[in-house]
């Protein structure tokens, strides 16, 4: 071990690569739950959208195409920087490192803040599941099983931003404070995987959720 | 971990193939193509996910162990899918057994159920 890595390397790992390799395998272990958790809602709206394809693909017209694509490229860009960040801490270069981290926490608020001005406009027409649910008599009944599919995956999506963001920003304090570089960034790496695979999961949810039945 | 750099020219070109991808998909929607929707939407969503975590997520890079694992996550969705739609969607098809009363498939709810806001 070479003594840039011994500062680094907890005492039960021989060496950097077996640490770097122990944080990759945890936080997949981590992620292979978090699939099969997401898994399970996905698996919900497969049971029942063919036994409701006309209430779904209606309820599907009223989300917000335009705020939902924009929303994707919000997210992809955000993926991207976080690749960045990533990037900049395997070259040592710190000032990249807090940047990117920052426009990664600032693309992450700008896709919930429009995910909180589409909850908004749900409120105001009347599509929360419950007693106060409005909507042409025809579906009325199935397109409460849409809403309360859209609600329940894209708010767990969400939350699962911002628990993101909120990792997110305590690494770019400790960015800022230099406690990253080439030789031990494996913190921003596991953050960045988890950020990534919550871009995945929209890039399921967005087709299904609002593109099914659009034309 | 990655030990190995990646150019930032291969990020700039997932990134603008990911935004493509999603270009393609929202133009598609508004097609016509009756089932075949469904099959292109879920394969550019396959696609761009394939590119995330290729590239994005450096899987490729990554030890045999931790490509075990990630195999193993979308293995067990495989099963947890195909086990419970091989249930659901063929309950209809079976034969009732002889002293068995006949319902309706336990998911098929009711349209006429009571609903006192309409």
């Amino acid at each position: 071990m070479s003594s840039e890595y011994a500062s680094v390397v907890a005492h039960q790992f021989d060496d950097i690569e077996q640490q770097n390799e122990a944080s990759t395998l945890g936080i997949w272990a981590f992620l292979v739950t978090e699939v099969l958790f997401f898994g399970g809602l996905f698996l919900a709206y497969i049971v029942y959208r063919p036994q409701f394809p006309e209430a779904f693909a209606s309820g599907s017209h009223h989300l917000d195409i335009t705020l939902g694509a924009i929303n994707t490229g919000i997210l992809i860009g955000s993926s991207l920087t976080m690749v960045l960040a990533v990037r900049a801490a395997q070259t040592s270069n710190r000032a990249a490192l807090v940047s990117w981290l920052i426009w990664t926490i600032f693309l992450g608020l700008a896709f919930l803040g429009i995910k909180g001005v589409e909850y908004s406009h749900k409120f105001m027409e009347h599509l929360i599941p419950g007693a106060a649910f409005q909507y042409e008599a025809e579906f009325a009944h199935h397109a409460q099983i849409f809403f309360t599919l859209y609600f329940a995956m894209t708010g767990l999506h969400a939350f699962h931003m911002i628990i993101g963001i909120v990792i997110l920003t305590v690494l770019a304090v400790m960015s800022w404070r230099n406690r990253f570089s080439a030789s031990y960034y494996a913190p921003v790496e596991v953050t960045g995987l988890y950020w990534h695979f919550v871009d995945i999961v929209w890039i399921f949810l967005f087709p299904l959720l609002y593109l099914i039945g659009r034309h | 971990m990655a030990q190995h750099i990646a150019s930032l020219k291969s990020y700039y070109t997932v990134f603008t193939s990911l935004l493509v991808l999603t270009g393609i998909t929202v133009w598609v929607a508004f097609m016509d193509l009756g089932a075949l929707n469904n099959v292109v939407a879920l394969s550019i969503a396959v696609a761009k996910a394939l590119l995330v975590i290729l590239f994005f997520m450096h899987v490729r890079e990554n030890s045999q162990l931790t490509k075990l694992f990630v195999g193993a996550g979308f293995f067990w969705l495989v099963i947890m899918f195909s086990f419970t739609l091989g249930d659901i969607f063929t309950r209809d098809r079976l034969p009732v057994p002889q002293g068995w009363q006949e319902t309706k498939s336990v998911l098929t709810i009711s349209n006429s159920s009571p609903s006192p806001h309409h």
